[in-house]
């Protein structure tokens, strides 16, 4: 490791490190547009230019190497100069667009406008215009004023995509960003240039104007739309949804998600077909019940069959902490019958990230004990034995099993009682006797393990009835801390759901389970208490970013 | 630092009270005959002019539409919270619009911050300062009771435009 000299400070850097990143390291950022971590070096914004003892000219930190002894000045009257001339070239042609742009608060240019420029622009002439709104995909919008012609978004789909999809044309003043004729950006992971473009030249579509950032509050969670386990940021306003953003994570994302969990992993939790109290089947139909009514009725139920004749179906997309209860509740019933359904999509996966697995917790639902004790059935067997009459009685955490095959349906209309805990009305909650609202991945703290053995917490980010955004140490924006039932933004939904481990709990105390859990830290302690390989690690071991545990332990 | 008199000392003059009514009677009959400041207010309207901060309203351009842009820096900037705005897409070439405008007058101030910071000028303050209601809800006032005609705000937006 050499040395060298960093605003008056020796700082080390490794063989072949840029400046940039050298000074990154020791927590020194130096501005910067087009350099991006994990993408090849441009050199095209000029940004970064620093002053460089015996160099002639000033050199830019994304690409100049450290050497041993070198003197680097990023504030000196020369350096500070050049970046504010950079500045205002780059803001000649920009756009007065900071109302309109869904940037504005996360902009880089805005930011550095700030903190690096004159404030005053000497162009007097009239700005060049290209072209806006203009779709690149089915995900993405791009407006060509705003551009800085920075090409992180090209490289990032030659180097990180894979697919080369855009490029700049023209030249000069006129350069702009395109597709190549006859293509689309549509590549599994699009969206992620929304995320590096610097300023709001590329939109998420989805999220187009739907609110302000600084409005929204986020919080740190895990996509649980397959086995990698994405580390995610929430982004909610008024108790709602309105985006996923990746959050870094080395071991497992890097800076990027899949446009598929971006997308479509949240739009339930606020859908109108939410369970928002306990139902219970009556004559008429599933109607209204209270929770008192639907515990008292499936402990009761749940008597009258043998061990035998019960069995019970976990879930890889419910948390270590719901499926743990879930097979301490089997194991005090002597039930063996004890399963989950793989969600396997073959050719859904690829090198970069995507899993073929569809659950992002297969492994810890193993760990947890879902899986048929010595003589026990398995999903399909448990399937099986119900068209048989051999299993008169089942519960179901949230999984859709009617919806997985045409001969499940009738299986399922066997069941002399069916429980199903889920979040919204499904195929399955159709033929359920008692259907349990059960509390979806953003309204619940727990752990999902993915393929690679590695714990990651999952965080609240939407409260319901039982949680108090500020009383339950939710993330909380301005709106949030400020607001009170008065105002309408305050005064928003929340559904009437539990989580599946606390509805397991009060249900097994009503069977004679005797365990005493308040939080759902106090379910996973318990959990690694029984767990070989996870003895001692606690929430806080897994902080943000998780923690790989033994990786041999966990083949799925 | 003038010494309070305590009852005690008091001279006679002061005790028996009668000339100090008097004088009294003396200002109340001098003012009976001076020019009257005071407005037989609501029968007579007072009619400020256009630096009055009266309840923010939004500029309604003349082909009816809002000239907002939704850009929340009102919302922002506003220290009571009173604002809340849902921004969406519109086919006009400004691009967003405020789909849902709203500003709660029980918690405006009438700082008249949102109008300074409005970048389009679109929000301002309007002479009117006639507010009342009888609950919470109809408190919040939404895009029908806020936009107002542009020929109507002329005044304020002048005088904005004079002391920038
Ligand atoms: S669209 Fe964004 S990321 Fe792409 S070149 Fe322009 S500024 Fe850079
Ligand atoms: S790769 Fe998997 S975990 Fe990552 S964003 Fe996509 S679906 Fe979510
Ligand atoms: S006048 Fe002040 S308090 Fe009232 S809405 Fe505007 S910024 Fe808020
Ligand atoms: S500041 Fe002006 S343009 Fe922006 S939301 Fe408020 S009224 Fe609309
Ligand atoms: S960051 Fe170095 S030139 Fe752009």
């Amino acid at each position: 490791m050499g040395k060298f000299i960093l605003d008056g400070q020796e700082i080390g850097f490794k063989p072949g490190q840029t400046i940039i990143e050298a000074a990154k390291e020791v927590g020194v950022e130096i501005p910067h547009f087009c350099w991006h971590p994990s993408l090849s070096v441009s050199g095209n914004c000029r940004v970064c230019l620093v002053e460089v003892e015996k160099m002639p000219k000033l050199a830019i930190a994304c690409a100049t190497q450290a050497s041993e002894g070198m003197v680097v000045h990023t504030e000196s009257t020369r350096a500070l100069s050049a970046r504010q001339a950079v500045m205002e070239f780059l803001l000649i042609n920009h756009p007065l667009d900071c109302p309109i742009c869904d940037e504005a608060g996360e902009c880089k240019l805005q930011d550095y406008t700030f903190s690096h420029s004159v404030g005053e622009s000497r162009f007097t002439e009239e700005k060049q215009h290209k072209e806006k709104r203009v779709p690149l995909g089915p995900h993405v919008m791009f407006d060509g004023d705003r551009c800085i012609s920075c090409s992180r978004c090209i490289r990032f789909c030659d180097e990180i995509a894979g697919e080369s999809e855009l490029t700049f044309v023209n030249r000069g003043d006129r350069v702009t960003i395109q597709t190549f004729p006859g293509k689309e950006l549509k590549n599994p992971y699009s969206l992620c240039v929304t995320d590096i473009c610097p300023v709001g030249a590329l939109t998420n579509r989805d999220f187009r104007f739907k609110a302000r950032v600084w409005d929204m509050s986020n919080t740190a969670s895990v996509c649980p739309g397959c086995a990698r386990g994405c580390n995610i940021d929430v982004w909610v306003r008024s108790n709602e949804i309105l985006r996923l953003t990746p959050r870094q994570n080395d071991e497992v994302n890097s800076y990027w998600m899949c446009d598929e969990g971006r997308l479509n992993t949240w739009k339930h939790v606020n859908a109108g077909d939410r369970v928002d109290c306990p139902h219970i089947r009556r004559d008429e139909g599933l109607s209204k019940a209270t929770w008192d009514e639907i515990y008292s009725k499936a402990s009761a139920e749940l008597h009258s069959f043998s061990s035998g004749e019960i069995a019970f179906i976990g879930s890889a997309t419910s948390t270590v902490e719901d499926n743990h209860l879930l097979s301490k509740l089997a194991s005090h019933l002597h039930c063996k019958n004890i399963d989950f359904p793989r969600h396997i999509v073959p050719g859904s996966g690829d090198k970069i990230l995507r899993r073929e697995d569809k659950t992002p917790n297969a492994a810890g639902a193993l760990a947890a004990g879902i899986s048929p004790v010595k003589d026990g059935l398995g999903f399909e067997e448990i399937m099986v034995a119900i068209k048989s009459h051999k299993i008169k009685a089942l519960v179901v955490v949230e999984e859709d099993i009617a919806a997985m095959d045409e001969k499940y349906v009738s299986a399922l209309k066997q069941l002399q009682l069916l429980v199903v805990l889920a979040s919204n009305f499904n195929a399955t909650t159709e033929l359920a006797h008692i259907v349990i609202p059960a509390a979806t991945w953003t309204e619940k703290n727990g752990v999902f393990i993915n393929f690679e053995g590695r714990a990651q917490r999952i965080r609240p980010a939407v409260a319901t009835e039982q949680m108090d955004r500020s009383l339950d140490g939710f993330s909380m924006s301005r709106l949030d801390k400020f607001g009170t039932k008065f105002d309408r933004w305050g005064n928003y939904k929340k559904y009437d759901a539990r989580p599946a481990w606390r509805i397991f709990l009060d249900l097994g105390h009503l069977l004679g389970l005797k365990a005493k859990f308040e939080l759902a830290e106090d379910v996973w302690e318990d959990f690694t208490k029984h767990s070989p390989g996870f003895h001692g690690i606690t929430y806080d071991d897994l902080g943000e970013t998780g923690l790989t545990v033994k990786k041999e332990l966990h083949k799925v | 630092m003038a010494v309070k008199k305590r009852m005690k000392d008091f001279t006679l003059m002061e005790k028996i009270y009668l000339p100090s009514i008097v004088a009294g009677l003396g200002i109340t009959l001098q003012n009976m005959f001076k020019p009257k400041y005071t407005m037989e207010y609501p029968e007579v309207k007072f009619m400020p002019s256009g630096h009055y901060r009266g309840r923010p309203v939004l500029v309604q351009e003349e082909d009816g539409g809002e000239r907002c842009v939704a850009c929340g820096l009102c919302s922002r900037v506003c220290p009571a919270l009173a604002i809340d705005i849902q921004a969406a897409e519109t086919e006009k070439e400004k691009e967003r619009y405020p789909e849902r405008f709203e500003i709660n007058m029980l918690r405006c101030i009438f700082c008249g911050l949102c109008e300074e910071v409005c970048p389009e000028e679109a929000i301002v303050m309007s002479k009117e300062y006639e507010i009342a209601f009888t609950n919470r809800q109809d408190a919040i006032y939404g895009k029908d009771k806020l936009l107002t005609p542009i020929a109507d705000l002329q005044e304020r937006i002048e005088f904005l435009r004079g002391n920038k």
